[in-house]
């Protein structure tokens, strides 16, 4: 199996890049006009999650802070496909 | 290297993609039935549909050495009307002792309605009606946690055996809901959305390599039909033996697709 520094080696002017490109993408909605959604909110708090994920590894804490967290069947949807975010 | 792709829908791609897959070691591919864009109007629309699955799918694959199998069903998008799902329901015992047809999928939840639910559940009885295994959508986003366990739970409360169905779609967060249940998972390959190469071999590291396999599902999005054979690159990089890569890649898909007898490799 590799050892961190393989991974480090594999992975991190990918993750590298993948980090900036998320800066970024923040810098460019507080520079624009116009109302955030709960898609933004949704993005911070799964930002969150990442950085403090409890006990639970940190792909995992993100995804399911950017899940719908309610049991039951909806009676109906109106739109076929999804956000990436729950709409709280 | 050899493999098998479990999950493509080759209805939405080229012939070229045909001659890459073949060209890359594709031993078997399977193409369960789904929503191809845009909502079909009609039943006849998806008797056409079943009839390209069945028929016209299997020689354009033949024509590259491939043998090409399918999964019918009316998938969870367009199952949100229960009297057109149970129109297209009716239709499909007319397709299933075609020699090709591996057995009920791709089915489960889109926007986890009660109306994608009820047709989920009767999807499961025709299923256990003719003794067919089980291809199982996950829905996108943040739909999938809530639809997985909608899913699993709609499964045990038929008496469905685990062994039979495979979860497709499962990420970090619903892999163990999958498999601790006793059922196979499926991870997809895209580029933007559902799993990386690095993080399908993240979750193969994580929960191991039993029962579980991984797929393109190429299809009219942003994907790639050599995403499989991609990943197992990925895995030599990440010192993973061949062996293992073959299990994931050919072993497993192997030996679920075999539990139906139409499928011969």
């Amino acid at each position: 199996m590799p050892n961190k520094t393989d991974i480090l080696d594999l992975y991190f002017m990918d993750a590298r890049y993948k980090l900036i490109d998320i800066a970024a993408f923040l810098d460019r909605l507080d520079r624009h006009e116009g109302k955030s959604d709960f898609r933004h909110a949704g993005f911070l708090k799964a930002m969150e999650a990442m950085l403090n994920p409890g006990d639970q590894p940190r792909a995992r804490a993100v995804l399911e802070s950017l899940s719908d967290h309610s049991t039951e069947p909806v009676d109906a949807a109106e739109i076929q496909f999804a956000y990436g975010a729950p709409q709280e | 290297m050899r493999y098998i792709e479990p999950h493509a829908h080759m209805v939405s791609r080229t012939t070229d993609d045909y001659q890459a897959i073949a060209q890359a070691g594709c031993q078997a591919l399977c193409e369960p039935a789904f929503w191809a864009g845009f909502d079909r109007g009609s039943v006849e629309g998806f008797r056409d549909y079943f009839r390209q699955l069945t028929q016209y799918e299997p020689a354009r694959a033949a024509k590259f050495g491939i043998p090409h199998y399918t999964w019918l069903c009316i998938n969870p998008k367009e199952a949100d009307d229960v009297v057109f799902g149970r129109e297209v329901l009716s239709v499909i015992p007319e397709f299933l002792d075609q020699p090709t047809v591996l057995g009920i999928g791709e089915i489960g939840l889109n926007k986890n309605t009660r109306n994608e639910h009820t047709i989920l559940e009767e999807h499961i009885a025709l299923a256990q009606e003719r003794d067919l295994p089980i291809l199982v959508h996950t829905p996108h986003l943040e739909d999938k946690l809530k639809g997985t366990r909608l899913i699993v739970d709609a499964m045990k409360n038929a008496g469905v055996n685990p062994d039979r169905v495979i979860i497709d779609h499962v990420e970090e967060h619903t892999a163990a809901i999958a498999l601790d249940a006793g059922f196979w998972a499926g991870m997809t390959l895209y580029p933007e959305s559902k799993c990386t190469p690095a993080r399908a071999i993240d979750i193969l590291e994580t929960f191991g390599t039993e029962r579980i396999w991984m797929n393109s599902a190429c299809d009219w999005g942003i994907s790639d039909p050599l995403a499989v054979v991609k990943c197992a690159l990925e895995m030599k990089k990440r010192q993973h033996s061949g062996d293992l890569i073959e299990k994931v890649i050919y072993e497993n898909p192997r030996t679920f697709l075999s539990q139906s007898p139409n499928f011969k490799i």
